[in-house]
C-alpha cells in the first residue's frame, strides 16, 4: 500500500530538486502529448529548447529572451516578497498597465523635447503607477480586512478598461489615422527604454538585475526580509518578534505593485513601443507561475524567468516549424506548474511503502 | 547595426537560394491573431493558406503560427518566418501593423502583406475586403426582420473598418424600416467567446432582437440561440451550423483568390507593393445563403441590393447622408471617396451613443 507521510522537517533536497523534476516531467509528457499529435516528439522538446539558444538563428533568439523574460522576472521578484509571507498580488498585470500608463503619459506629455531628465521621470512615474494601483488592496485590506486576491484581481479589468479608454481618447496618437493607439516610443528617442535594441537590452533588462540583487540582500542581511520570512513560516511568532503585518502587507503590495509598474513603463517605452488596447499580454499573471517555478528565490527566479521566456519563444518557433498548434503549447507551458505543485508535495511529504503503523 | 546586417545577409542569403534551386518550393507565412478554429476571422484567413497548398501543391510550402498578441511577440514571431526563409509572409490583423513595418525593413528580400493596415512599403503591401458592402445587405435584412426595432451590435474595437460596418448596416436597415434603433456594445477584443457571449446577452436584455457582431467567435450566436426569437449573422465566416436560425445569413472573407494571385506573383518575380480593397464584386466579400427563416420579398431584397454592390451601380455609402452631429457628409447622389472611408471615424446622423474615446 502506498501512503503519504508528512515529514517532521520539509525536505531541502526536494525543494531544490522539484524544479528540475518537474521541467523532466514536463518534457516526458509534453514529448507525448506532441507524439499523439503526430509530430516527432524529441524534435519538438528539442525545437522548444534547444533552437533559440544554439540553432541557427540563435543570434536572434538569444537577445529576445531578455526582451521576453526581463519582465517576467522583475513582477515575480516583487510577487515573491509578499507570497513569502503570505500576502497575494494577483493582480500585478493591473499594475503593470498602470505603470505602463502613468510613465508613458509623461513622456508623451513631454513630446517632442529631446532631455535629459524626460525618460528618469518616466521611470518614476511607472513605479509610482504600479505602487498606486497596489496600494488600493493594501489599504482595503489592512482597514477593512477585505481578501487582497480578490480585490487586486478585479483590479486588472478595471486597469485594463483605463488602458482602453487611453489608447482611444487622451494618449491617441493624433497623426494615426483616428486609430487607436498612442505614439510610437521608438521614434522618440529622448523617451526610449532601449540601450541596444539589437542585443535586447533595455532599461527592464537592468532593472530586472537590479531587483534580483536587492531582493537577495533584502531577504538574507535586512530586518524586513526576515519579518517576511518569520510571518510566513511562523505568523504567530512574527506577532511576538514585533513585526506589524500592517506594515508588512503595505510594504509587500507596495514593492511588488512598484515593480511591476516598472516592467511595464520600460515594455512601454521600449519592446512594446506604444499604448494600444491590447498592451498587455498575461506577463503579470505568468509571473506568477515564475515566482514559484523559482521557490520565491531570487535567483530561481532569475533562472524560471528564463526557462518560461524559454517555453514562449521555442514554442512559437515549433508552431511554425512543425505545425504544433499553439493550444499543445499551452498545455505544455501548463504542465510545467502542474508538475511543479504535484512534486512539491514531496518537499513535505514521504512516501511510503507498507502497512501504516498503528498510531 | 551589425546584427541588422547579418540578419539581412541571412535574407539575402535565402532569396539567393530559393531562386537559384528552382525546385525549391515557395515559403509561404501566415501569422494568425486568434486560433485556426475560431470559426471566423482566422479561419477565414487559414481557409485561404489551404487554398494556396491545393493550387500550388508541392511548389508550394506554407507555415502558420497561430494566437500572436499584437506587439513584440508579433515582431518576434514575423522575424523568425522571415529567417527561417519565408518568401511572403501575410500578417493577418490589424495590430501587426508596426511590427510587420518594422520587420520588412530589415528583410528587404522578403515580400509581406499585411491585412486591413494603412502602413504600406517596397515590400509590404496592404489588403482588405470592403466589408461594409456586406454590412449593407445585412442592414437590409435586419431592418426589414427586426420586431422589436432594436438591433444590437457587438463591435470589437472602434476602429475605422468598424465604424463603416456600423455605418452601413445602420443606413441599410433605416432605410426599410425608419423606426430602427441601433445598441452598439464595444467588446475591445476580436476573439473572447465569453466577452462576446456577454455581449449579445446584455443586447437582448436590451431588447434587440437582432444581433450583428464584428468579433470572431460563434459566441454570440449561441446566446441568441439559447434567447430564442432572436436572428443573428454568420461573422467572417459562414457559420452555418447556426442556421437556419437564429443565423439567417452571414458575410464571408473570401481570401482564397488573392492569396493565390499574390503567391502567384511571388514565383513569377511580378510581386509589387500597393492597396487591394475589394469587396462583393471581386469576390472578396460574399453572402452566406439566405435561410428560409427569411420572408421571400426580403430575400429578394437583399439579394438586390447585393446584386448591385456587386456590379458597381449601387454605392453602401451614397448621400444625403448626414452626420451624427447633423452636419451634412454627403450630397444628394454623392458617394463617399476611399480616403475618408479608410479613415471613417465618425458615426452617421440617427446613430445614437459616442465612439469610444
Amino acid at each position: 500500500m502506498i501512503r503519504l507521510e508528512k515529514r517532521p522537517q520539509p525536505s531541502r533536497a526536494w525543494s531544490l530538486a522539484t524544479p528540475v523534476v518537474a521541467v523532466l516531467a514536463t518534457m516526458v509528457a509534453g514529448g507525448m502529448l506532441f507524439g499523439i499529435l503526430g509530430k516527432d516528439p524529441v524534435e519538438a522538446i528539442r525545437t522548444i529548447f534547444w533552437e533559440p539558444l544554439f540553432g541557427e538563428f540563435a543570434f536572434y533568439y538569444r537577445p529576445q529572451l531578455l526582451v521576453k523574460g526581463a519582465p517576467l522576472v522583475l513582477i515575480a521578484i516583487g510577487l515573491s516578497l509578499g507570497f513569502k509571507a503570505g500576502i497575494w498580488n494577483i493582480g500585478a498585470e493591473g499594475q503593470y498597465i498602470i505603470g505602463a500608463l502613468v510613465g508613458a503619459g509623461i513622456g508623451l506629455a513631454f513630446y517632442p523635447l529631446e532631455a535629459w531628465f524626460v525618460f528618469p521621470l518616466m521611470v518614476i512615474g511607472g513605479a509610482f503607477g504600479g505602487w498606486l494601483w497596489a496600494m488600493i488592496p493594501a489599504y482595503l485590506k489592512t482597514r477593512f480586512g477585505t481578501n487582497e486576491i480578490l480585490v487586486s484581481l478585479m483590479l486588472v479589468y478595471v486597469a485594463e478598461q483605463f488602458l482602453a479608454s487611453m489608447s482611444l481618447g487622451l494618449l491617441r496618437n493624433p497623426e494615426g489615422h483616428g486609430f487607436p493607439g498612442s505614439r510610437n516610443f521608438n521614434s522618440y528617442e529622448g523617451a526610449s527604454s532601449w540601450i541596444n535594441e539589437n542585443a535586447g537590452m533595455h532599461w527592464g533588462v537592468v532593472a530586472a538585475l537590479i531587483a534580483v540583487i536587492f531582493a537577495y540582500v533584502l531577504l538574507n542581511r535586512h530586518m524586513v526580509g526576515y519579518h517576511i520570512r518569520l510571518t510566513g513560516e511562523a505568523p504567530r511568532a512574527a506577532r511576538f518578534a514585533g513585526v506589524k503585518p500592517a506594515r508588512l502587507i503595505l510594504f509587500c503590495l507596495g514593492t511588488s505593485g512598484m515593480l511591476a509598474g516598472l516592467a511595464g513603463l520600460f515594455e512601454v517605452s521600449g519592446p512594446s513601443g506604444q499604448v494600444s488596447i491590447d498592451f498587455n499580454v498575461g506577463y503579470g499573471f505568468t509571473a506568477i507561475i515564475v515566482a514559484f517555478l523559482g521557490r520565491l528565490h531570487p535567483v530561481g527566479i532569475l533562472l524560471a524567468g528564463g526557462l518560461m521566456a524559454l517555453t514562449y519563444i521555442g514554442g512559437d518557433i515549433a508552431q511554425s516549424n512543425l505545425q504544433l498548434p499553439s493550444a499543445a503549447i499551452q498545455v505544455f507551458q501548463g504542465m510545467l506548474l502542474f508538475f511543479l505543485l504535484a512534486f512539491d508535495l514531496l518537499t513535505n511529504f514521504r512516501i511510503s511503502l507498507g502497512k501504516p503503523e498503528v498510531a | 547595426m551589425k546584427l541588422t546586417k547579418l540578419m539581412t545577409s541571412a535574407a539575402v542569403a535565402f532569396g539567393l537560394a530559393t531562386s537559384a534551386l528552382a525546385d525549391d518550393p515557395t515559403k509561404v507565412g501566415f501569422v494568425y491573431v486568434g486560433p485556426v478554429g475560431d470559426g471566423g476571422w482566422t479561419y477565414e484567413h487559414d481557409q485561404g493558406r489551404k487554398a494556396v497548398v491545393e493550387e500550388f501543391g508541392d511548389k508550394v510550402e506554407t507555415v502558420y503560427v497561430e494566437n500572436v498578441a499584437e506587439g513584440p511577440d508579433a515582431e518576434r514571431v514575423i522575424t523568425q518566418m522571415a529567417l527561417q526563409g519565408a518568401d511572403l509572409i501575410f500578417t493577418t490583423s490589424f495590430g501587426y501593423m508596426d511590427p510587420t513595418i518594422n520587420v520588412a525593413a530589415k528583410f528587404p528580400n522578403v515580400r509581406f502583406e499585411h491585412a486591413t493596415g494603412y502602413k504600406q512599403a517596397e515590400n509590404v503591401a496592404t489588403y482588405s475586403a470592403r466589408f461594409y458592402e456586406g454590412r449593407a445587405v445585412q442592414g437590409t435584412i435586419a431592418g426589414n426582420m427586426t420586431k422589436s426595432n432594436i438591433v444590437g451590435y457587438i463591435g470589437s474595437y472602434p476602429i475605422p473598418e468598424v465604424i463603416r460596418g456600423i455605418n452601413s448596416a445602420y443606413i441599410h436597415a433605416k432605410k426599410v424600416n425608419p423606426d430602427v434603433e441601433f445598441k452598439i456594445v464595444w467588446a475591445f477584443t476580436w476573439f473572447d467567446p465569453a466577452k462576446e457571449a456577454d455581449a449579445a446577452k446584455v443586447l437582448i436584455e436590451q431588447g434587440a432582437d437582432v444581433i450583428l457582431q464584428h468579433t470572431d467567435s460563434t459566441a454570440p450566436q449561441a446566446a441568441a440561440q439559447a434567447a430564442g426569437n432572436v436572428i443573428t449573422f454568420g461573422q467572417a465566416s459562414d457559420m452555418a451550423e447556426y442556421g437556419p436560425l437564429p443565423r439567417v445569413s452571414s458575410i464571408i472573407d473570401d481570401w482564397a483568390p488573392y492569396y493565390i494571385a499574390r503567391t502567384q506573383a511571388v514565383m513569377d518575380g511580378t510581386w509589387t507593393s500597393g492597396n487591394t480593397w475589394d469587396g462583393i464584386g471581386a469576390g472578396m466579400v460574399g453572402i452566406g445563403e439566405i435561410s428560409d427563416a427569411v420572408p421571400a420579398d426580403v430575400k429578394e431584397a437583399a439579394l438586390a441590393m447585393k446584386a448591385a454592390l456587386a456590379d458597381g451601380s449601387y454605392h453602401a455609402f451614397t448621400g444625403p447622408i448626414n452626420k451624427q452631429d447633423g452636419s451634412a457628409w454627403l450630397a444628394d447622389g454623392e458617394v463617399a471617396d476611399d480616403g475618408t472611408l479608410a479613415g471613417m471615424n465618425f458615426f452617421v446622423e440617427g446613430i445614437e451613443g459616442d465612439i469610444p474615446q
